[in-house]
């Protein structure tokens, strides 16, 4: 075992939050976290940009596992042409999605083919079902998951990749899994990921590394979509206000030059 | 000038305008005939020359005077941004949060407009502060500014109950959860507690009807604070600005037109204030603000720690330095309250605390203060961090209730220079103003403007 370490008390928090959010039962001994391994992500720093392709092949394996247990009711269809889709592509996946659309005569619920503007399907109906379907635990919503989880993306990527079979001196109460990454190592989510699991258009091979960093990018990319326009516009900003800074300096020692203080 | 229509000499016979009052319009020569017409109707522009132009401004400003500018324009950011934000905003239990998300997603630019109004909180607080600490140094609540440092004083409260409304509007969890400790210490009041909290609520628990009157809130008092901020301009050129020396200018060699000296001084504090607002907005737009808060608010899940902007934390810091909620409320909202008393409980004559020594030591234990109380706010009350805040509380009101008072008696202030201009210009420039420059002035011209517009 390597010492508790800053990260490690980052990650062993993350995944405290994690538990409480999934409705995990940590078990009474508290087994020690493994440490969050540091990720280098495209989108730190000043400069940062999304590695694009990445993210598009996160929104498959989001598409493809995490949707089936896991919203995004705060995205739209639409939003996803900042990935670089165009119309087509987005009217084809929004026309996949069934959405409900009110109810006929009858009363029962009607779907309908969704649209761009529609906000993502949800899984479940409402909460009671979410958790009657996944032994009690509610599994959270992704919209703002990458900001408000300890660890942000870094932690997704090891949490995804940190299921190991249970130990023979563990026990783990019922429906919970065993994640070295999450304190008491227990979490009611069961491994989802694996090799091959998930088709990549692009012919990227889908190890389950990979698709844990590209739903990682994708999740970091949900949380703060505008990033990289952000970025963009505060260099623009910056160097207007600096060069007007610039220009009323100028006027102001030429204005005071007259003036002794 | 020699058009009778337009010159300001002429009768009003021809103009129009009754002669039972003396003319508003003080407009010299270099105006054109339109703003001439316009100005006898309604003298906007002989007001704004006279407050902004050459409204006489103490020579020796230094840049600690930018702040309240720099506040009025964080405020003007707020406000332009507000409404855009209110237009797209649904002040529900159900539908505020995701209406925060959409303008975030959604909404053509929304993104921008919600960043900067969040940075605005904390860039208007920033500048309030500064503010604030800059009048305390310089004495410039003294006569004759007493009430214009109670107008001071009113923004600034109003602006703590509008940035505390506001924060409730998004419906994260921090939004709910600080909502739910400022009404459980409300309702710690004996007798009017809980009827007050409820009234606040509009009901037994925080939902619906509160985010309603905290975004009608939020709403009114963004314009009533604008409304302050003309009380405040106004009670300022009535005195005029105070100075770093703390004494009153003596005549037209103390001063410098407020444009272009002034003017030009404050867009170099504007520029940089906008580097720093921008900085925040697009670089660093969750450095000061709490991740929480993206989480919808759950009333049935406490949050670890309950953490407020860190605006408040100074006075959150005091709430908690006390075992009782009840007296803990009471210290938190006397450490602003006391600050309305200031210009009472000073004694010292003199203004500067250039010119006092023990007072100047003492104001600077007081900004230790109010920063260590700032990050006691924003940790656990426990261990050292319970400790320093109560040190801080402590201090914070020895400051104004004992020093201030004593100091005044015991302090032996530095000699007073005989006026703003005296000392620091050459004495070519100083004698050749007034006759009177040279001299050292009787003490009832201390209390004198000249109004030399």
């Amino acid at each position: 075992m390597r010492p508790p370490t800053h990260l490690a008390c980052k990650s062993f928090l993350a995944a405290g939050v994690l538990a409480a959010l999934l409705g995990g039962r940590a078990e009474a001994q508290q087994l020690q976290a493994l440490p969050v391994p540091p990720q280098d992500w495209s989108f730190r720093g000043a400069t940062g940009r999304f590695d694009y392709a990445s993210v598009q092949r996160g929104f498959a394996v989001y598409s493809q596992v995490c949707a089936s247990c896991h919203s995004l009711r705060q995205m739209t269809y639409g939003d996803l042409s900042s990935l670089g889709l165009d119309a087509d592509q987005l009217h084809d996946i929004a026309a996949s999605q069934p959405v409900p659309a009110g109810t006929d005569a009858a009363g029962n619920v009607v779907l309908r083919a969704a649209t761009p503007g529609d906000h993502f399907r949800l899984p479940y109906a409402n909460e009671a079902a979410a958790r009657a379907a996944n032994a009690g635990a509610l599994p959270p919503d992704q919209s703002r998951l990458a900001g408000t989880i300890q660890g942000g993306p870094s932690f997704i990527q090891a949490y995804l990749t940190g299921f190991r079979d249970t130990p023979s001196s563990v026990t783990l109460g019922p429906g919970m899994h065993y994640n070295i990454y999450v304190p008491g190592n227990a979490i009611a989510m069961p491994d989802v990921l694996h090799d091959a699991h998930v088709r990549y258009t692009d012919g990227t091979r889908a190890t389950t590394p990979q698709m844990a960093h590209d739903v990682s990018n994708f999740l970091a990319w949900v949380a703060q979509p505008h990033l990289e326009e952000r970025h963009r516009l505060g260099i623009r900003v910056l160097v207007y206000l600096t060069l007007l800074l610039v220009l009323v300096a100028v006027l102001k020692r030429r204005v005071w030059a007259s003036v002794r203080i | 000038m020699a058009d009778p229509l337009t010159s300001s000499t002429t009768p009003a016979a021809m103009t129009g305008i009754p002669t039972s009052r003396a003319p508003a319009s003080t407009l010299p020569d270099g105006y054109g005939p339109r703003s001439r017409w316009l100005d006898r109707r309604l003298p906007v522009i002989s007001l704004l020359r006279r407050e902004y132009v050459v409204y006489p401004t103490p020579r020796n400003l230094n840049y600690l005077w930018n702040f309240g500018a720099l506040a009025t324009v964080a405020l003007a950011m707020l406000i332009l941004t507000g409404i855009f934000l209110a237009i797209a905003y649904t002040p529900t239990a159900a539908g505020a949060f995701a209406s925060v998300e959409a303008i975030d997603r959604q909404v053509g630019s929304g993104w921008v407009i919600r960043s900067t109004h969040m940075a605005g909180a904390s860039m208007v607080f920033a500048a309030l502060y500064v503010h604030t600490f800059r009048s305390l140094y310089y004495g410039s609540y003294k006569e004759p500014r007493e009430v214009l440092w109670l107008t001071g004083m009113l923004l600034l409260v109003m602006m703590m109950v509008t940035a505390f409304a506001g924060y409730v509007l998004p419906w994260g969890q921090m939004s709910y959860w600080g909502a739910s400790v400022v009404s459980g210490a409300i309702s710690s009041l004996p007798g009017i507690g809980h009827p007050l909290a409820v009234w606040l609520q509009g009901g037994d628990t925080i939902g619906d009807v509160t985010l309603h009157r905290y975004y009608a809130l939020h709403f009114v008092l963004g314009f009533l604070i604008l409304g302050a901020v003309v009380l405040h301009v106004v009670a300022l050129h009535v005195t005029g600005s105070s100075n770093p020396l703390g004494i009153e200018v003596k005549g037209p060699q103390d001063t410098l037109p407020f444009h272009p000296y002034y003017t030009s001084k404050d867009a170099i504090g504007v520029v940089l204030f906008l580097i720093a607002f921008a900085v925040l907005v697009f670089y660093l737009p969750g450095w000061l603000t709490q991740p929480d808060n993206y989480i919808e608010a759950n009333p049935y899940s406490t949050p670890a720690d309950i953490t407020p902007e860190w605006y408040f934390a100074p006075f959150y810091a005091v709430l908690r330095a006390v075992p009782s909620q009840l007296g803990g409320l009471l210290l938190s909202a006397g450490s602003v309250l006391v600050l309305f008393a200031v210009p009472w409980l000073d004694t010292s004559p003199v203004h500067s605390a250039r010119f006092r020594p023990l007072y100047r030591i003492a104001m600077m234990l007081l900004v230790v203060a109010f920063l260590l109380l700032l990050a006691c706010g924003l940790h656990r009350p426990a261990g050292i961090w319970l400790a320093l805040s109560r040190i801080a509380t402590l201090y914070w009101f020895l400051h104004f209730l004992v020093l201030l008072p004593l100091l005044g008696g015991i302090e032996t202030p530095l000699k007073l220079p005989d006026s703003i201009g005296r000392p620091v210009l050459p004495p070519r420039q100083a004698t050749i103003s007034t006759a009177g420059a040279g001299l050292p002035m009787p003490d009832g011209a201390m209390a004198q403007r000249m109004e030399n517009d």
